[in-house]
């Protein structure tokens, strides 16, 4: 496959800011004298970045959303969430460390935080079995919740994995009735519950911790019911068309949008959360503090209505509605 | 279509041959007299394999003659995506099977019990779920809150619907959002998993029954064989069956073909009389 303006731009990019790090240790060590070059490059990454996220296609956003080094759960949670205390274990079974779940304060509000973890070094990577949570993953994500929703605290969850696991011990756990359990009992949580796609929306392995009042997606994260490489070998039997089929499948946060599923896109600064995570970091801050803060407005039966209401017209044609 | 002409067209689709000749049994071999095998429910009474049923067929050994009448039979086609070839193919099934989606729902009774029941089929665009099927199993579920009735529903699929994507996925928090309503009602949701019933379908819906009930023989799963086929994910024999998912708690019952009516009438009786 010929390589994409994101691959090409995004090595020079990735060099630059490299280059960068190195200068602004050099600066506060006392070299002034790179001062100037320093900010020559400054301006120049930033123009990269600018340029290279001017024309991105659906299959850039993937890559983008699957970066090396783009900012995860953890770093989010650590940026914006004050005093987080992770609560552990589904209490049947074990606790799934690719389902991180907590409570704390954003900026003084007590919440309640889901969260997926893929992990960023080989360990991490394997301890958090990269973001595929498992079934005790789910039950311990819905203990959380509910718990949160006895104490009238909000729910916040951010989601970013590949997809659920799906191999025979979560077979054998209940893979498919944790996540339709907890798709159910989403919708009877009594507190405003806002969902975050921050990286990788990975059909089901979301959608089990997907249904909430607001629902929304950073600037390059994707949304999918099937990935790009699985939608071109399954359905057009080529696993090369993947570039094809992720612009087939509408799964960008501007598609999402469209699509009437996810309410709100978060902007990354240029380039992507990788380049600056305190910036994407504040951005989602921002961003949850405003949706909070106007479902804080909704009571019970119409904060349950409404979130019902809101999937039962997703892919409703014109002119059609619901029977009853 | 009148339902009349539906069901005979449906049994056309799936029996090629006239009714007074053979079939070969795909497990055994065996040549089965066509009758024979429909009086036996269309089992093998060899090798006791069960043949995948059309709609008509399973609406045959289930329920009482005559008394299933359809509901939202008329649902347009969607493309939320625009997807390339999807709405011709979704009208060529349309035409080839006789169904309007990969589900078909209504009323019916068992054994003089009234009931909402629902009924999945393969041969639409592999039973997948997109916005279509989705809605026909919202529907039957508030359709039976608004007229106080016991749900089931015989599911089998072969995952989500891709060319719908994210509508396909979001189908999953409705009918689940759904069955909850359906629960807080007190009323009675029985699933019944046939042969096979895979990924969008199973993590929703088709786990919510308050009774799972799996068909003998059926196959079952997260993660549908093309999807294990393509990531080349390791996945032992014997795990994505209904004996596996029985042996590990997830399944009430786990019955042959000609013990489902019968347990049927029984819960039912049991929750609505």
């Amino acid at each position: 496959m010929a390589e994409s303006k994101l691959d090409r731009l995004g090595k020079v990019l990735d060099e630059l800011d490299a280059r960068i790090a190195e200068l602004r240790r050099l600066v506060d060590e006392g070299g002034d004298a790179y001062r100037q070059e320093l900010a020559e490059l400054e301006q120049r990454s930033e123009q990269l970045a600018t340029e290279l996220c001017s024309d991105l296609s659906s299959w850039d956003r993937v890559t983008l959303a699957r970066h090396q080094r783009r900012p995860q759960s953890l770093d989010y949670i650590d940026a914006i969430v004050d005093d987080f205390v992770e609560l552990h274990g589904d209490r049947r079974f074990g606790d799934d460390r690719a389902m991180i779940t907590g409570l704390g304060f954003l900026d003084g509000r007590p919440i309640a935080v889901v969260a997926q973890q893929k992990g960023r070094t080989t360990q991490e990577r394997r301890e958090h079995n990269f973001g595929m949570s498992h079934p005790e993953g789910y039950r311990k994500a819905m203990r959380v919740m509910q718990l949160a929703a006895r104490m009238g605290r909000s729910i916040i969850t951010l989601i970013d994995t590949p997809g659920a696991d799906c191999l025979a011990d979560s077979e054998g756990r209940g893979i498919s009735e944790a996540i339709a359990t907890n798709q159910r009992d989403m919708f009877s949580l009594p507190v405003p519950v806002v969902c975050t796609v921050i990286g990788e929306g990975g059909s089901g392995g979301a959608i089990g911790i997907g249904a909430g009042d607001r629902v929304m997606m950073l600037e390059h994260a994707y949304y999918s019911v099937i990935t790009p490489e699985g939608c071109a070998a399954i359905l057009w039997h080529d696993p090369s068309l993947r570039e094809e089929a992720a612009a087939a499948l509408k799964l960008t946060a501007p598609d999402a949008v469209a699509l009437g599923v996810v309410d709100r896109v978060v902007d990354e600064p240029a380039g992507g959360a990788h380049r600056s995570p305190a910036a994407a970091a504040a951005n989602l801050k921002q961003a949850l503090k405003e949706e909070l803060d106007a479902l804080a407005e909704r009571k019970h039966d119409a904060l349950l209505q409404a979130r019902y209401e809101k999937y039962r017209r997703m892919g409703m044609p014109e002119g059609l509605s619901p029977a009853i | 279509m009148t339902a009349e002409n539906q069901r005979a067209d449906m049994q056309g689709a799936h029996c090629d041959v006239p009714a007074d000749l053979w079939r070969a049994c795909p497990d055994c071999n065996q040549l089965l007299y066509a009758r024979d095998l429909e009086a036996n429910l269309w089992v093998c009474d060899k090798c006791g394999s069960h043949f995948r049923l059309s709609v008509w067929q399973r609406l045959q050994v289930t329920v009482d003659p005559d008394s299933f009448s359809v509901w939202d039979g008329d649902l347009p086609l969607t493309d939320p995506l625009d997807f390339p070839d999807y709405l011709g193919k979704a009208q060529k099934a349309r035409e080839k099977t006789g169904m309007s989606e990969a589900a078909l729902t209504g009323r019916a009774t068992l054994d003089g019990i009234p009931l909402a029941i629902g009924l999945m089929d393969l041969s639409f665009i592999g039973g997948s779920m997109g916005w279509g099927v989705g809605e026909l199993v919202t529907r039957l579920m508030e359709r039976a809150i608004d007229q106080h009735l016991p749900v089931v529903i015989f599911c089998a699929s072969g995952g989500a619907r891709m060319q719908e994507s994210l509508i396909s996925l979001m189908q999953m928090a409705k009918t689940s959002g759904a069955a909850g309503r359906l629960r807080a009602a007190g009323l009675p949701y029985i699933s019944v998993l046939t042969h096979p019933t895979y990924g969008g379908v199973t993590a929703s819906f088709a786990f919510l029954g308050d009774f799972i009930i799996a068909e003998q023989g059926a196959a079952m799963g997260f993660a549908g064989p093309r999807v294990v086929e393509v990531t080349g994910l390791r996945m032992p024999p014997g795990v994505q069956t209904a004996e596996f998912q029985y042996e590990h708690g997830m399944i009430d019952m786990l019955l042959p073909r000609r013990d489902i009516r019968p347990a049927l009438h029984t819960v039912l009786r049991w929750c609505m009389l």
